[in-house]
Formats: C-alpha cells, structure tokens, sequence
C-alpha cells in the first residue's frame, strides 16, 4: 500500500511513545548510569567508565549463562516449532472439535508462569508428582532436583508444553487461510502430500512462521519465572539462564555496576537477533 | 482425450438438516470429445459442484461417471488427467513461472529432456516466454490465470480442461484478449473444453454449444441459436438474451391460446396436464402491426443500434425491440406476435404447439 | 499421512497438555497429608479446605483482586493508544516511523530482568510503588508494542477506500474512525486485547517487583506461601487452579475468533 506523507499522524503517536518512553527510557537511563559507575555504599558513585563491561565479557560466569542460553533457546526452537507445524497440520479444519481444541491447546498460554514453574514442579517431584512417579516406574532413575540432565529435560519439557501451543496458533490461523483451490490445483496437477508442503503450505505460512519465531525465540530468551520456580536454577547453576543470574547478581548480591552492564549486554544480544530477523521479514517481503 | 459420460449423477452436500437438498438432481449429459462447451446458469445453480465432479474433486452422491467407457466414478482427480482453472488464479508463489508449468509434469515423474521442450512450447503459446524465469507470485492477475491454463495445457494427455469462471478478477480489456486467446487455443490443441461461467455474453461467444443450468438441472442443450429461438424453459428465454423474453400468463378455449384478451392463433399440439400454461416471446419477435393488440407504451429506451419499448396491455408488461430506423406509433399502437417464435410453456416447460389454420 | 491416524497426534497433544493440568487440580483436592504421603492418581480423601482457606483469607483472595484489576487497567490502556497509533502506521508515512516502529519493538524484546530493579526505583520515586496503576503501567512496556504491532497488522488489511468512501460521505476524522473503522477492525482488537490480557495476566517479575502490600498480585502471593510456611502444596495447587480460570474464560469468549485472529490479520 503506497502510503500518504503526513507529518501531523505523529500526533497520534504520541501517546504511546510517551508512556513508552517512560517506561523504557527512564529505566534504560538507569541502567546505563550504574553500568559505568562503582559505588562503595552511601549512594556514593565514581567513574568507572567499561570497566564492568570488560568485566562482564569476561567473566566465565557470563558465558556459561550465555551459552547455557543459547543452548536453551535453540532446543525449544527446534521442538517446538516443527511439533507445532505437525499438530496444525493434523488437526480437523472443521466441525464442533475444532473449538474444542483450540481452547483447549490455549489453555496452557493463559496461566500465570509462576504457577506454570509450581505444576510442573508437583507434577515432576519424583515422590509425589506423577511424571516422576511414572518415569521412576519405567525404571530410569530420575530426579530432576539433583540430576542436570534430569533438570534440562524437565525445563525443555515444560517449556515445550507451555507454549508450543502458541506455534500451533499461529500455523493453524495461517493454514485456515489457504483458498481451497490451492488444494484442488494440487490435486489436479498430481502433486503429492509432501508437495503440498513445501509449495503451497510452508510458502504461505511464512509470514506467521515468522511471527512464531520471532515470538519464541524473544519469550525464550527472557525466560526467567518457569526455570526458577522449578529448578532455582539448579542443581547447581546448571539451570541458571541469563535471566535468572542477572536477577541473582542485581538483587542478590546487590552487584548493580555489573548487574547492569550485563543486563545492557544482555538486551544487545536480544536485539541484535531480533534485528537480523526483522530486516530478513522485511526484505522477504519486498520480493513478494 | 476423452468422451465424458454424465449417468445419473445426483449431488448432495452433507448437512446438519434431516432433510437432504440436492445441489444437483439427476443429471445425464453427454460431452463429445474436442467439443467446446459453457456450462452456463446463475450463482448457485450447480455449476461448480458439477463441473468438480467431473475433475474428481467431489464425488456424486449418487449415479457414474464415464470417460470414453472406463467408469471413472471412482477415480482420483490426478488419475484421471483432468484440467482445472478456478475463479482466482492459483499459483505456486515459490517457484518461477517455468517450474510452475514444469509442476504437473515433475509430479507424473518425466524426465527433464521432456519436460523443457514442452514447457517452452506451451509459455510461447500463451506469451509467457519472457517471464519464464520469474517469480510467479510477481506476475497480474491475467499473467497468473494464463499460467493456470499453461499448467493444463502443458500435459499432453488430458482429457477435458475444466474453466471454473476464469475470468472472474481479470480486468475487462483484458477479458475479451483472454477469451478469444481461449478460443483460438481450443482451435489448435483440440481438447475437450467446459467453460464455467454465469455471464452470457461468455458463454456465447466461447462455445459450440451451451448448457444451461437452473437450480441443480440441466434445463436446455444447444447451440447458441438454438437458445435463443427455441428457448426449452422459461429460465433460459429469461436468462439469456436482453432484455429476456415476455412471459404472459395465458389460458385456452375453444380456438387455442388466449393471452392478453385476444386469442392469438396457437393451439397446444397435446393439451396436457399441469397448472400454469404461460406464452414465451422474445422481444425481438414482437413488432408493431395494426391489426394487432392495442397497447400502452410505457417508456422507450434507445441503445443506439436498436430501441428497447416497454408497453403495457391488459395489465401485463411486455418488452420488445424495435430497429432504430422504424418509429414508434404514436395513436393506437398496436402490436403482434411472430408465431413461429411464440411458445407455449406448461409449469416452465415448452409444450408443443402449432398455429391454427 | 492416513485420514484415520491424523486425529491422533492433536489428541496425544491434548492428554499431554492436560496430564500436568490435571495432576494440579487433582492435586488441589487432597489433603497435605495424603500428598506427602502415599502416592494415588486421584484424591482418596476428597476436601475442599484448600478452596475454603483462599475464600476466606482476604491474603489469598484479595491476590486474585489486585491481579485482575491491573490486568484490566492495563489492556484498556495499551488498546485505546495502540489504536490511533496502529492507524498512524498503517496509514501515513511520517518523519522517523520506521524507526519508531522498530524502536518501539525493540521494548517487547527487553528482558524483564534487565528492567526490573530500575522500576523499583522509578515507581518508588514517583509515589506509585504497590498500586495497581504501576504495575498496569509497567505491563505497558511489553503491551503496547504488542499491541500496535498486532493492530497494524489487521489496519493494512484495510483497503484505504474505505478511508477515501467515509471523507467523501461526509464524516469527519474521529467519527470515521469509532463508527466505522473500529468495528471493520473489531476481531484485531479482541485479538490485541487478548495477548495483552494474556501476557499481563501471566507476568510475576514486575508485578511482583512494583508492589508489597496492597497490589500484591496472586502470583506473588503463592511464592510467599511456597516460601515462608513451607511447602502447603495442596494450598498452592488449588490456587494455582485458580488462576487457570480467568484466562480458560478468556479463551471460552474468543474462540472463534482465534482461527482467523491469530494470523495477526494479514498472511
């Protein structure tokens, strides 16, 4: 759509850049002004100027979090999104259990995350939750307070549970879309059910595959409430993601010059990704 | 290529009602081999549901269908090598305007020494060569319907090419190019054409010969011609020609046919059963004559090459065409019936008739 | 894939989003005892005394209160100035929106983390530590970028005829724009409406950073409770299945226009 040049729809802006401009930019400013001070208590700053940046980088505690991050977000990327593909594309496209699932598969998005971390919790105890049980039944030994393998599956697990109903959203709203006579065109022309994958579903999915991603890799890349009300990101730090150490630094320890260079360092990382997806949308978009 | 065979097919959707609607009651139909034919009838009446059937995409309720004189009834779409082009033009976004033409071929596994000479052959008939090597999804609308075709056209052994009202979101200077592209393509492939459509002028100019359709049957075959002078059914005297043709309530005595408080001269060859006897005469077949019956004239409107009049006798509206260069009566009009162009209908359907002596 | 054995992947989905569900309500039934106890799949001793003790401790239920009321606060808000705004987006070209567009996405990626200890200090210093308002406000950081991104999607769906149809008839601006173009839109605004009530319904960081006393949201109440008295766990389970009831109402009233709203308007 070629848009119309109007400086005056700023005025309808404005009201959203103020009030999140004021919750964005006040705290960043924040942010930033611990990252470059050093206090010794008494609310007395000094000049640090990257020092805690440097430090930051550094420190092997960062990259472990980082790494254990990343590891995190592209797990859950790799599960979720293909299993949210495959349920989109077997569930019915009409008929009464179509609302049923829908509501039904939403359900887990609408729950607090705190609660979403405890019913995992009880859920995966291995004394009183009934995966634990279920799983020590089959013979394996499982504990996911103790073992960090355990404490992965179990985060990836619940993870995957929480949202990938979300990717199945998405791909199901994208898949309703698709005319019929896309169906039929493909069937006259012979193509085969892989076929109409590829060339005709996952083509015109691509905008809200996009959206899917985008949106799991950000929510992911945050998260903080699940893995701390299941794990405390235990044993040990093995469950500890970016998230929760930065929390356990600011908070914890009180650590606010490196708390908040990381948290900088942090949004950089969040962003920059971001970035490369949004221009990747919007040049995709361009060609079409 | 293929005779089509039409046994009995019904059609009925599933519904939540007890009661079943058939979209389509018993139709038996004939479609010869290399013939091009319109399926033509307003929104609604079972055109597409029809036309699916024949691809294979539906599958009839009840009743066969016959390609030469294998029973298909029961045959996949791909199987049985049909052609479809839909209302909105279907392309493959992903791929360049070649591999969508290359597409049918690929999936029926050719190899790729036959599958290049052919497409190009087909992308020069329909002018596609230069835009071969583009984006589908870049292309107009009428540059997407033509690769819609060229994905029929390209297999060599298809039996029928449906069109499912193809030119639907083309733009009106495009439409008539198209058609006639259609058309000429017909004259050189030769393959069984059935051209979807509920505008007349279409399906006029496209076809040999016309089906014409009216709530799930088929009313009346033939050419155009035929349509229009001898029209087998109210629906068709109303839907094709304009202005459609005068319909008049009308009962019998003794000498025949009255109709608008004169007897007209027309006897109903074997009086039969039924409730509604009504007189059918296109306006081109009404004239001015004095001797004829006075009326009303409402109101002229004149089209440049001819005049539309309507008048009005005994309560009754009729529509007739006049040439520009006569002039309408101006005391006592009067008008008469072509008799050899005047039907009797019997609950919609024409009955024979003949004129008395 | 066979038509037969399609139905049974989002059926083992299902059973396994519900287990967990189950296992909490189930769960919410019991006793302390038998919980800690032996091991059963349902509960032996069937009691209501965790329900009752949230129904009657204003600690517990004034939770659900304070959650809800800021949740409401802050769907209205981010809404009514994503709206004008989306439209401005969706519409016009101006000085910097690409920019701003961006920017204010980039607020949906900040980690709440990052941002949680500033808010103390800002809200602490505007006055407006442990109300509603702050924690409404606060959820506007992620909801309004949201929110904008999600309506503008659906406006450019728009043809701009209709602008063009509406001035022509006659109408001025905000007339167009509440009696026409807001209902055109209506099923992308239930759509916003729904993730912001979804993603400030289910936030626990800033909620529970922003208030102590009188706007303690239920989330943070439970942590105390897993805290502080030990592990009360049918206590905590049945207010955990509390809080699934807002949002499976949520999702009851949009149903049907999940299908076509999550496509975020344009595919």
């Amino acid at each position: 759509m070629n848009k119309l040049s109007n400086q005056r729809a700023w005025l309808f802006v404005v009201p959203v850049v103020l009030l999140v401009a004021f919750n964005a930019l006040i705290p960043l400013m924040t942010v930033v002004n611990y990252s470059v001070q050093e206090t010794f208590g008494n609310n007395q700053f000094f000049w640090h100027g990257v020092g805690w940046f440097e430090q930051v980088l550094k420190s092997e505690r960062f990259h472990a979090s980082l790494l254990r991050q990343l590891a995190f977000t592209t797990m859950i990327l790799l599960i979720e999104v293909p299993l949210g593909i495959a349920v989109a594309l077997c569930m019915p496209r009409k008929g009464p259990w179509v609302s049923v699932c829908l509501v039904l598969m939403a359900l887990p998005l609408l729950i607090p995350w705190n609660v979403v971390g405890a019913m995992w919790n009880i859920f995966a105890l291995p004394d009183i939750g009934l995966l634990g049980k279920m799983i020590n039944g089959l013979g394996i030994d499982y504990n996911f307070t103790q073992q960090p393998v355990a404490a992965w599956v179990t985060t990836v697990l619940m993870d995957v549970w929480h949202w990938t109903s979300l990717v199945v959203l998405l791909t199901y709203a994208g898949l309703c879309s698709i005319p019929d006579a896309y169906y039929q065109a493909a069937r006259i022309d012979g193509a085969s059910g892989w076929a109409v994958f590829r060339f005709i579903q996952l083509p015109k999915l691509n905008r809200v595959l996009t959206i899917a991603i985008l949106l799991r890799f950000m929510d992911s890349f945050m998260i903080y409430t699940e893995p701390f009300v299941l794990t405390g990101g235990g044993p040990g730090n093995t469950t500890t993601f970016l998230s929760i150490d930065l929390v356990k630094i600011a908070l914890g320890q009180f650590d606010l010059g490196p708390a908040a260079a990381m948290s900088l360092i942090y949004f950089m990382v969040v962003l920059l990704v971001c970035w490369i997806f949004y221009t990747a949308m919007m040049r995709n978009e361009g060609q079409s | 290529m293929a005779k089509i065979t039409l046994e009995g097919i019904r059609h009925s959707y599933p519904s939540d009602g007890r009661e079943q609607i058939w979209a389509l009651e018993e139709i038996s139909q004939v479609w010869e081999d290399g013939g091009a034919y319109a399926l033509l009838g307003p929104s609604g009446c079972g055109k597409t549901t029809l036309l699916n059937i024949i691809s294979g995409l539906l599958k009839p309720t009840r009743g066969n269908i016959l390609f030469n004189t294998d029973d298909v009834t029961e045959t996949t779409t791909s199987a049985r090598q049909i052609a479809q082009v839909f209302q909105f033009p279907v392309v493959y976004d992903t791929m360049t305007v070649f591999d969508n033409l290359a597409f049918p071929l690929k999936n029926r596994g050719l190899p790729k020494t036959e599958i290049i000479p052919r497409v190009h052959e087909i992308a020069a008939m329909l002018d596609l060569t230069e835009s071969l090597d583009r984006r589908a999804s870049g292309l107009t609308a009428d540059g997407k319907q033509k690769i819609s075709l060229g994905r029929g056209l390209v297999r060599s052994d298809v039996n029928a090419i449906l069109f499912d009202e193809p030119l639907t979101v083309i733009d009106p200077h495009l439409k008539w190019q198209l058609r006639s592209k259609l058309k000429q393509l017909h004259q050189q492939v030769g393959t069984t054409m059935i051209y979807v459509t509920h505008d007349q002028t279409e399906a006029l100019t496209f076809a040999d010969k016309v089906v014409v359709m009216f709530e799930g049957k088929v009313v009346q075959v033939g050419t155009p011609q035929e349509l229009f002078e001898m029209p087998r059914h109210t629906f068709v005297g109303h839907f094709i020609g304009s202005p459609g043709m005068n319909v008049l309530p009308c009962n019998t005595d003794e000498n025949g046919v009255r109709c608008l408080g004169v007897s007209l001269g027309l006897i109903e060859k074997q009086p039969g059963k039924g409730n509604q006897l009504e007189v059918g005469v296109r306006p081109e077949f009404v004239f001015f004559d004095e001797l004829g019956i006075p009326v009303r004239v409402n109101k002229v409107d004149d089209l440049g090459r001819y005049q539309v009049v309507e008048v009005e006798a005994d309560g009754q509206i009729l529509k007739m065409v006049v040439p520009e260069s006569e002039s309408i009566p101006s005391e006592n009009p009067c008008i008469s019936f072509d008799l050899d162009f005047t039907k009797l209908y019997r609950d919609g359907w024409m009955v024979d008739s003949e004129e008395t002596a | 894939m066979s038509r037969s054995v399609k139905w049974l992947v989002p059926t083992i989905y299902i059973l396994f989003l519900m287990l967990p569900i189950y296992w909490l309500i189930s769960m919410s039934f019991k006793t302390t005892n038998e919980i800690l106890g032996a091991f059963s799949l349902w509960p032996q001793e069937f009691t209501l005394e965790n329900y009752k003790k949230i129904f009657t401790d204003p600690t517990w239920y004034n939770g659900y209160i304070n959650s809800l009321i800021y949740v409401v606060i802050n769907t209205v808000i981010s809404v009514s100035v994503a709206l004008p705004a989306a439209y401005a987006f969706s519409r016009y070209r101006f000085l910097g929106d690409k920019h701003l567009f961006f920017w204010l996405l980039t607020n949906r990626m900040a980690p709440p983390a990052v941002f949680a200890l500033p808010f103390f200090q800002l809200y602490s210093a505007t006055g407006l530590f442990d109300t509603h308002i702050a924690v409404a406000l606060a959820h506007c950081l992620f909801n309004i970028p949201l929110a904008v991104w999600i309506l503008e999607g659906f406006m450019s769906g728009v043809p701009k005829e209709l602008d063009e149809t509406a001035y022509l008839d006659g109408y001025s601006f905000w007339r167009f724009f509440v009696r026409i173009f807001i209902p055109t839109i209506a099923a992308g605004i239930g759509v916003a409406m729904f993730f912001c009530f979804m993603y400030s319904w289910v936030e626990l960081l800033l909620a529970k950073t922003l208030t102590s006393v009188n706007a303690k949201p239920i989330a943070a109440t439970m942590t105390r409770t897993a805290s502080t008295s030990g592990y009360e766990l049918g206590l905590l389970a049945a207010a955990g299945t509390l809080t699934i009831i807002p949002g499976a109402f949520v999702i009851y009233f949009v149903r049907n226009y999940i299908a076509r709203g999550f496509a975020l308007g344009r595919v």
